[in-house]
């Protein structure tokens, strides 16, 4: 074969694998949004479940998915903020450093499910929240920190070293470099981390089974000690569980779930090319 | 007349066992512009981001000798290592602006201090930039990116941003390293103006430049120090053999 028909030939190869990634994005959308668009309209999104779930619509699914995501953000934020910055700014390569980073590290492998029986052992039982908003929120936030550390730190890591040197030098202490200097041009990568970790959390099931997701609550929780409804539990259950459920109301429930996925990403994406934009180095 | 500042046996030694300065002593005067040169890896930027402390970034580098800034030693404990970077202010080679306005630039420094007051923000904004030469060029866009500045602003904004400290010492390494000769010509007629208010220590971009500028220099070898003598003398008349074959060329 020629060389340029071999370039040729890796080039059309390459470029088809690429399309070839876009198929199952766009097929799993369109096919829910064609299934699911009819089950959506404003009694579903705003209503109780009725009638064993088979009418009327899934407010507290979505509330509650609302509420364990801000949950999850407020448990985990924090503290991978300030791990990061410690990791990226503080820490010595010593011992300490080494087995923070491999905790890290194997956190992110740990399969979700553990997380959820972790969540029951640790917060459910032994710290006696029950079943509760608060136990799942810290088992989403426990499960979201490692990747939200691991991006924040890779952002504060990409600020130019050079700032930090010239803020110093300024008679700047170290904690006001950071402050002034590293954080805000880390920011759009911090942001950009937090928000698909949340968006991770939004949607997994296996966390929230044993912590804090109800089979069926036709109330809104009025307390973090309270359990909820949680759209991908509820997904579960209406799908496995509820038999002669009707299928536009699974597929609307899915719809429902990865529209807040989806705009929790497409948010990400926002921020980060918005704040990239502004800045002029 | 007391020192500004003075280096008494000073080795420093990086982690890897390199020295990068070995018995390395003399002294800088109030007011004059004293001019560090020599070869690269000679040890001049080593020794000026000691004065200042920026070598306490440096992990596991180990110091020898003392160093004191009117009199007293900068190395002690109870040294307050912020006060002393304001009061030893650094332009370093790579004209480095902070993203943000010219007036943020100006006045970081003095805010990270404490100084909240708008009045005296404004006066340091103008007065260092009128020092650096640079004011009837940014005056009436103070609020807009430092980094849209040529290379030659940028540095003058860069020292600026110094004097708006109030330094009592500036050091500049090359700090024409990236210039044009027109911005290069500008910075060297400053300094003689800037050393009636502040004691200049400076690593130069050439032997002719070191010429040109300095009223005492120190020539520097492979971290030694080996002649220090008014410019004048320095340059016509170096004692050193190894002085005189830098300065014409021979090796370098």
């Amino acid at each position: 074969m020629s060389r340029q028909r071999s370039q040729r030939l890796a080039v059309a190869l390459i470029t088809a694998v690429a399309v070839l990634v876009f198929v199952p994005v766009i097929a799993i959308i369109g096919y829910l949004i064609v299934s699911g668009i009819g089950a959506l309209n404003w009694e579903f999104l705003t209503a109780m479940p009725r009638n064993g779930m088979k009418e009327g619509g899934i407010m507290p699914a979505i509330v509650g998915t609302l509420i364990l995501t801000m949950g999850t953000a407020l448990v985990s934020m924090p503290v991978s903020l300030l791990a990061a910055i410690y990791l990226a700014e503080y820490a010595r390569d010593n011992r300490l450093t080494r087995t923070i980073r491999m905790a890290i590290v194997n956190l992110a492998g740990i399969p979700s499910i553990v997380y959820g029986l972790f969540g029951l052992g640790a917060f459910v039982l032994a710290a006696g929240f029950g079943t509760s908003i608060i136990a799942g929120s810290l088992t989403l936030g426990i499960m979201t920190m490692p990747v939200v550390i691991s991006t924040a730190e890779e952002a504060i890591n990409s600020v130019p070293q050079q700032f930090r040197t010239v803020s110093l030098s300024l008679g700047a202490s170290k904690w006001q470099t950071i402050r002034h200097q590293v954080l805000p041009h880390a920011l759009p990568g911090i942001l950009t981390g937090m928000i698909l970790g949340l968006s991770r959390a939004a949607g997994e099931t296996a966390p929230i089974l044993f912590t804090v997701a109800a089979f069926y609550v036709p109330t809104l929780p009025s307390s973090i000690f309270d359990q909820t409804m949680a759209l991908p539990y509820h997904l579960y259950v209406i799908s496995t569980q509820v038999p002669g459920m009707p299928l536009t109301i699974q597929y609307g429930t899915a719809l429902v779930l990865l529209l807040i996925t989806l705009t929790l990403t497409l948010l990400a994406t926002g921020v980060r090319t918005t704040m990239r934009r502004r800045r002029d180095w | 007349m007391q020192p500004k500042i003075s280096i008494q046996g000073v080795y420093y030694t990086y982690g890897d066992g390199t020295e990068a300065l070995r018995n390395v002593s003399f002294d800088v005067l109030p007011h004059e512009v004293f001019v560090l040169f020599g070869p690269a890896r000679s040890g001049k930027t080593t020794l000026l981001r000691l004065l200042n402390r920026l070598s306490d970034l440096t992990d596991d580098a180990t110091l020898r000798g003392v160093i004191t800034f009117n009199g007293a030693s900068i190395s002690g404990r109870s040294v307050d290592v912020f006060d002393l970077r304001r009061r030893i202010s650094m332009v370093f080679a790579v004209p480095t602006p902070l993203p943000g306005s010219i007036r943020f630039n100006l006045t970081y420094g003095l805010q990270m201090a404490g100084m909240r007051d708008r009045r005296v923000l404004a006066e340091r904004v103008e007065q260092s930039l009128q020092q650096a030469a640079l004011w009837d060029e940014v005056k009436d866009r103070l609020d807009s990116s430092a980094m849209a500045l040529s290379g030659g602003q940028k540095q003058r904004l860069c020292l600026a941003r110094s004097l708006a400290l109030e330094p009592e010492v500036i050091l500049l390494d090359n700090p024409t390293s990236g210039l044009d000769p027109l911005s290069t010509n500008m910075v060297e007629e400053m300094l003689h103006d800037l050393s009636q208010r502040y004691t200049i220590i400076m690593v130069p971009h050439s032997v002719q430049q070191a010429a040109r500028v300095a009223d005492r220099a120190a020539f520097m070898l492979d971290g030694e120090l080996i002649e220090v003598a008014k410019g004048e003398r320095l340059f016509l008349h170096p004692q050193d053999q190894r002085t005189e074959d830098y300065i014409t060329g021979r090796f370098g």
